[in-house]
């Protein structure tokens, strides 16, 4: 397969690895302006029905590196019920995936439950948290956060995650803000607030 | 188990993903992130993926051709093939999203404003699940190219947006299927942010006289493989 590498250089009996690059990965694209043709039919940012018991509004704008919206983003958040379990061992009717578009400000809007912390394989315990990926045009690949909460400053100060990243400024951009029931959560592309992002 | 939690500068070929800051798609000017990237360790990788139930699709979803009273203009095609995790092995019921534009190249989007013709009966959406060998098929029109104010004269290759989830959320992958022999190749800086030649080859559908339906829509095939980005972590 090396010898093939052309765009449309295979013959019929090729394996179906795409056009005819060896086996791998298939590499990411730009979501593009239009992405909400694709993304908003399956959208949902209640995880959990309005006036639930221990429901919580997290909002927040995802901005760019000169503080302005993002208008043709979307944020999708993976996280587990308040038990910590994950679909489908989690409670019935539990999806565990949100999915908002950006408005013109680029703001988005989450209802869900706090969820429950998490065992990592040595036991240790992570605090609560969601997964956060965001996909935009101008982004040729998603970028990857983690939300984590306000209230919960003990868990947070031991989360391996957390605690391993040494600049107080740069963790603090992965703690939302407000308290209770509303919860604040910018993500910020560049600055000097950039969030801290995962290596995909 | 102590937990490392390295960073990660933007490396050039440390992926056969663009890099987030391309300057040739200005786009990215304000958007690319600037700091290192945080690894995270294997042990705190999310391992679950949303499962998305047959309740939830509909049985047109996935035929791009019957969302409207009548047919949309364009040359019908058949898109298919199978979504696939690093090693190459299926990977069943998953979701996988399609869009792109009409075939005069306009998309349903009020942001749009390239003076080409919308469709009255092509909204340009499709969803299906993978079966139980990784397969998706769509039926649809070939997408038209279109203008965009990147730089002086420039056009998109046509290509369908595709959004998949894999076997963990990490996986998920959002990407653009590409046509064969498409002229707009070299000119692209879209196509062009992947660096490695066969990892952009990747990207670009093959015709497939098999998947091809006599007297009525040509095939194309392209497989979608998700995971494999890095070597396995190890737990230290
Ligand atoms: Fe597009």
């Amino acid at each position: 397969m090396s010898g093939e590498a052309t765009e449309g250089g295979t013959g019929p009996s090729a394996p179906s690895s795409g056009a005819g690059g060896a086996f791998g990965p298939t590499p990411s694209q730009t979501a593009g302006p239009y992405l909400a043709i694709g993304l908003a039919p399956l959208a949902a940012h209640e995880l959990v029905e309005p006036g639930s018991p221990g429901a919580v509004t997290i909002s927040g704008r995802l901005l760019d590196g000169e503080g302005r919206g993002v208008p043709d983003g979307a944020v999708e958040i993976w996280q587990a019920d308040p038990d910590g379990r994950f679909p489908p061992e989690s409670a019935p009717g539990w999806t565990g995936l949100g999915r908002c578009l950006t408005d013109e400000d680029g703001g988005y809007r989450f209802l869900t439950l706090k969820p429950g912390r998490l065992t990592g394989p040595g036991g240790e315990a992570q605090a609560p948290h969601l997964e956060v990926l965001v996909l935009a045009r101008g982004l040729l690949r998603q970028v990857r956060t983690r939300m984590y909460f306000p209230d919960e400053a003990e868990a947070n100060d031991r989360d391996p995650l957390l605690s391993a990243i040494p600049d107080p400024g740069r963790r603090a951009t992965l703690v939302a803000a407000g308290e209770g029931g509303e919860l604040h959560f910018d993500i910020r592309l560049q600055g000097p607030e950039e969030t801290v992002f995962f290596a995909p | 188990m102590t937990t490392r939690v390295e960073e990660l500068e933007e490396v050039e070929g440390a992926s056969l993903d663009p890099p987030y800051d391309y300057p040739a798609y200005r786009s990215t000017a304000l958007r690319a992130p600037k700091r290192p990237f945080l690894v995270l360790p294997a042990g705190l990788e999310a391992r679950s993926a949303p499962v998305f139930g047959e309740e939830r699709l509909g049985q047109l979803d996935a035929d791009l051709t019957r969302q409207h009273p009548g047919a949309p203009l364009g040359e019908r095609i058949v898109v298919a093939g199978r979504l696939l995790d690093g090693e190459g092995r299926p990977i069943a019921g998953k979701l996988v999203e399609v869009w792109q534009a009409n075939a005069a190249g306009r998309y349903a989007h009020s942001v749009d404003d390239h003076p080409a013709p919308l469709d009255p009966n092509f909204t340009g959406y499709g969803r299906c699940l993978t079966g139980p060998g990784g397969e998706y098929r769509f039926l649809t029109v070939k997408p038209g190219s279109y203008p965009w104010a990147n730089h002086p004269n420039a056009w998109r290759p046509a290509h369908i947006h595709f959004s998949v989830f894999g076997r963990s959320f990490p996986e998920r992958l959002v990407t653009q299927m590409y046509f064969p022999g498409d002229p707009l190749f070299p000119y692209d800086p879209i196509f062009n942010s992947v660096g490695d030649p066969s990892a952009r080859a990747r990207m670009v559908s093959h015709f497939d006289l098999e998947l091809t339906e006599p007297g009525f829509a040509l095939g194309y095939r392209y497989d979608i493989v998700v995971g494999g980005r890095r070597p396995t972590p190890v737990d230290r």
